[in-house]
């Protein structure tokens, strides 16, 4: 019983550990006011950027610097657009998913034969030895530790340190940050590139760690769950984190589920992930006034600090 | 001397290549593809037959492919598009370009289609499909011998009748060699998503099954199972670089002989729609060459069964065929007929789980 336990929490960690980096990162630029429906084809161009790394230098942790670059590249094409030029930044989001569907299809046509070799996971030492426990949370691929690290820094950054208030308040009113004198328009910029990182790597995850191949589309839709996860997580990061997990866990549990031969429709099993999320953080977070006090209130709106 | 016998002999084939086609120009066919080629695949083995067609027949045909095509609105526009560029002979790869490929071809009466795996024709339309639940079968049995869980675990995509057709022939090939076998299911519910797919084969795995086969389109599954030190067999296309320890064989399609069969009889101008059927007898299911870790007495007995299915003497459908509910399908000493192999909506006995009800 607690082999199998140990199995599902184990697969759990990795299949949320993409949405995680993706959620993570639209959460900070979400926070400052920029909305980016673009973390599809950002985590699409990072995992091919991170492929292709990985397989020209033989080291997986280029590949993840590779994809973070990528990823944050692909952000500051959207910057640009929706920061610089104030085009919509609906629009602007949804081109840059489409752009980035088909800039990786076009970059990877020639990795689509090549097989990597799937790093070795770290087991931490001493925690890892103690049972249950041990196999269960420290014995993981090392980007899963990373994730955790990234969710601490983003929590504290956000709501411990006087530049994650200044970003927060540059998405709650950023006319109010131009007139104290911040500059608006460079803090959407970083907000912006740090999530397109982020997406990079989650990206990264996937090809490089999760499944070490690449194929076209190989995100299938995760990109969207991320998206999906930030606004019924009320943009607050412990719930981000447990969204995804949430999801994560849902889907390996309902392939356990069939494994062992249960008589419950495998098409609704399916659908449980996406169902149990969003009822999950619904509920948790069904007091309107977190909502309202989470949600930046300038957010996907243009802003120029000229007016 | 001989230099100039060689060039009469050049000149009378050119006079009579001359007489005998009424037009000069090559044959063009044209090709549409569900997916991008890639380098394993369902689309990976119609192209390789479309690269053999090329080379086999040299300048009298010429071919076009239009690759990722949405099965819909997209498919009729390029359908459309390749007979009226001048293409003589199309072939519709995937089931969901069955109404616009019918569609197109009533509009085109001077040009031939050919549509994979659907089942409607018409008077320029042909159907063709193969018989994959023979290779199914030659692959249980290699699940069967080298198992030694005796839980084989099938990563699958839709419950449809073809891969239904699928798991119950490898089923029943696994235990025509080991009773004691008995096969898993995880519907995955997509054709491809190598997250889920590489999910779905880990849960196997760590739920007892040490030898991982699938019906989806992504390698992600003998990676999974070469990653965990478990055998698989690949679907589709030779997955063997993906998993050189893992992977024991592969159930592949062939479509080469049935091309060029269609692209000669539209040359010679008695191209007659059909529609074709075949299996590893006709040559379009082929095994991937064996891993060495398979003993060759498993070899052997599996050339052994492939030869009685190719003789006739062997289906892997054959009576007494009995699904999980201990109902008899099929009756001792009769063959599953083809009518009842076009719906299967049950498991036989030996998939553990049970399959949703409609």
């Amino acid at each position: 019983m607690t082999d199998l336990l140990v199995a599902i929490i184990v697969a759990t960690l990795a299949a949320g550990t993409p949405l995680v980096f993706a959620a993570l990162g639209e959460l900070v630029a979400e926070k400052s006011g920029v909305l980016n429906l673009g973390v599809e084809g950002m985590m699409l161009v990072g995992a091919i950027a991170a492929f292709a790394a990985t397989a020209a230098s033989g080291s997986a942790w280029a590949g993840v610097l590779a994809g973070m670059g990528a990823g944050a590249a692909m952000a500051l094409v959207f910057a640009v657009l929706a920061l610089t030029l104030q085009a919509n930044q609906v629009a602007a989001g949804l081109a840059l998913s489409i752009f980035g569907v088909g800039l990786s299809a076009f970059a990877g046509k020639p990795y689509e034969s090549v097989a990597l070799q799937a790093p070795q996971t770290f087991l931490l030492p001493v925690l890892s030895d103690i049972p249950v426990l041990g196999p269960m949370l420290f014995s993981h691929q090392p980007l899963v530790y990373v994730s955790w690290a990234v969710f601490g820094l983003v929590a504290w950054f956000l709501y411990r340190t006087r530049q994650g208030l200044v970003l927060r308040a540059v998405g709650e009113a950023p006319a109010s940050a131009t007139a104290i004198g911040y500059p608006v328009i460079a803090i959407r910029y970083a907000a912006t590139l740090f999530g397109g990182a982020m997406a990079g790597v989650g990206g990264a995850f996937l090809s490089v760690v999760y499944t070490p191949m690449w194929v076209e589309n190989m995100t299938a839709g995760r990109g969207w769950i991320a998206l999906a996860l930030v606004v019924f997580a009320t943009w607050r990061p412990a719930r981000v984190l447990v969204g995804a997990y949430l999801f994560g866990g849902v889907t390996i549990t309902q392939f356990f589920a069939q494994g062992a031969g249960t008589a419950i429709p495998s098409q609704l099993l399916s659908s449980l992930p996406y169902l149990a999320t969003i009822l999950v953080l619904v509920l948790i977070s069904r007091n309107p006034n977190t909502i309202r006090l989470n949600a930046p209130v300038s957010l996907g709106k243009s802003y120029h600090p000229d007016g | 001397m001989r230099g100039i016998r060689g060039l009469a002999v050049v000149a009378a084939a050119g006079l009579l290549a001359a007489g005998s086609t009424v037009a000069q120009q090559p044959l063009r066919i044209g090709f549409v593809y569900v997916s991008p080629v890639g380098d394993a695949g369902w689309t990976y083995q119609h192209d390789l037959a479309r690269r053999d067609l090329e080379k086999a027949l040299g300048g009298k045909v010429t071919t076009k492919y239009v690759e990722n095509v949405p099965e819909g609105a997209d498919a009729e526009r390029v359908i459309r598009e390749l007979a009226a560029t001048g293409h003589q002979l199309v072939f519709t790869t995937s089931f969901g370009y069955m109404n616009p490929t019918i569609k197109v071809a009533k509009a085109f009466p001077k040009v031939n289609f050919e549509h994979a795996t659907g089942y409607k024709r018409d008077k320029n339309v042909g159907t063709y499909n193969a018989r994959f639940y023979e290779g199914r079968y030659l692959t249980g049995i290699v699940a069967g011998r080298m198992t030694k869980s005796n839980v084989a675990g099938y990563v699958a995509a839709f419950p449809i009748p073809e891969v239904l057709q699928g798991i119950n022939a490898f089923t029943r090939g696994m235990r025509s060699v080991n009773p004691k076998a008995e096969v898993r299911v995880i519907w995955v519910n997509s054709w491809y998503d190598p997250g889920r797919e590489r999910e779905a084969a880990m849960t196997l795995i760590s739920q007892g099954a040490d030898v991982v086969t699938q019906h989806t389109d992504s390698t992600a599954p003998v990676q999974a199972a070469q990653e965990k030190g478990v055998y698989a067999i690949g679907y589709h296309s030779d997955m063997s670089k993906y998993g050189p320890k893992a992977h024991l064989t592969a159930s592949t399609h062939i479509w080469s002989g049935h091309y060029q069969k269609v692209a000669q009889d539209v040359l010679a101008g008695k191209y007659q729609p059909s529609n074709v059927w075949g299996g590893i007898k006709d040559g379009m299911v082929k095994l991937a060459p064996f891993n060495p870790a398979v003993p060759k007495d498993v070899q052997d007995q599996v050339a052994k069964a492939e030869a009685d299915i190719v003789a006739g003497k062997l289906h892997p459908f054959g009576g007494p065929v009995k699904d999980q509910a201990g109902k008899e399908r099929v009756p001792a000493g009769k063959n599953m007929p083809d009518d009842q192999l076009a719906v299967m909506d049950y498991y036989v006995e030996g998939v553990v789980g049970q399959l949703p009800k409609k």
